[in-house]
């Protein structure tokens, strides 16, 4: 699976993508996060505070409940401020 | 339907006349420019950040809204991306109906839509340094109100 940061998520990770190889437990974009954070780090940083991150699952928006799997496209960012 | 992002400047004048047709009796036009100051302070910069792709499927996405919720001519967005300076335009929305109120409408609909779906991310340089723009609670609003059901 393919996961993008965007803003101020991607300069705390430190990265814009990566591959990630999908671990059975997660089946959510939220459980995603949750996995996603207990890297600890600029990750634990990034996702300490999830109500500040939005999701966006194969370019589409969507809620942490959404279902992911292996090839799926997710990207973690804050909300847009655009215009 | 004319969607677009890119690093330079737009005409607004040439956007607007690409809309123009006899059966569009309406032309409506927003331009969004960069203030000088933001959180009491002199505004340096700005840095649009986007996500490539998204971006453009999700202004499609809007703009077809649009047009499914008023019978519209001719629709055009155009964001800019990168780095920005006060005073410079940012963001235009176009809409062409046969009648001024659909246009006028829509457009509103389109800004508001754009500010809170669209993925752009506003960053600023000011003398305290850099910081990210929040998200206003005040769009969210502003989105929500055209929802009926």
């Amino acid at each position: 699976m393919k996961v993008l940061y965007f803003a101020w998520l991607r300069q705390k990770i430190g990265r814009g993508e990566e591959a990630v190889d999908l671990p059975v437990a997660v089946r959510t974009v939220g459980e995603l996060a949750a996995w996603l954070a207990a890297r600890g780090g600029g990750y634990a940083e990034a996702f300490a505070d999830v109500k500040r991150v939005r999701a966006a699952l194969n370019q589409e928006h969507v809620d942490f409940a959404a279902p992911v799997k292996g090839g799926d496209e997710v990207a973690f960012f804050p909300p847009v401020t655009g215009g | 339907m004319t969607v677009r992002v890119q690093h330079e400047d737009f005409e607004p004048g040439v956007e607007i006349a690409r809309l123009q047709r006899e059966d569009a009796g309406a032309i409506v036009s927003f331009v969004g420019v960069v203030r000088g100051e933001s959180h009491g302070e002199k505004l340096v910069s700005m840095t649009l950040e986007h996500f490539p792709g998204m971006t453009e499927r999700e202004l499609e996405r809007i703009a077809k809204e649009a047009r499914s919720c008023w019978s519209l001519q001719g629709v055009s967005v155009v964001h800019r991306v990168g780095n920005l300076k006060p005073g410079e335009r940012i963001v235009l929305v176009v809409t062409a109906a046969a009648h001024r109120r659909a246009a006028f409408e829509a457009a509103e609909f389109l800004m508001d839509y754009l500010k809170t779906r669209a993925p752009f991310w506003k960053r600023e340089l000011r003398a305290s340094g850099e910081h990210w723009v929040e998200a206003r609670g005040s769009d969210d609003a502003a989105a929500a109100r055209w929802k009926r059901d």
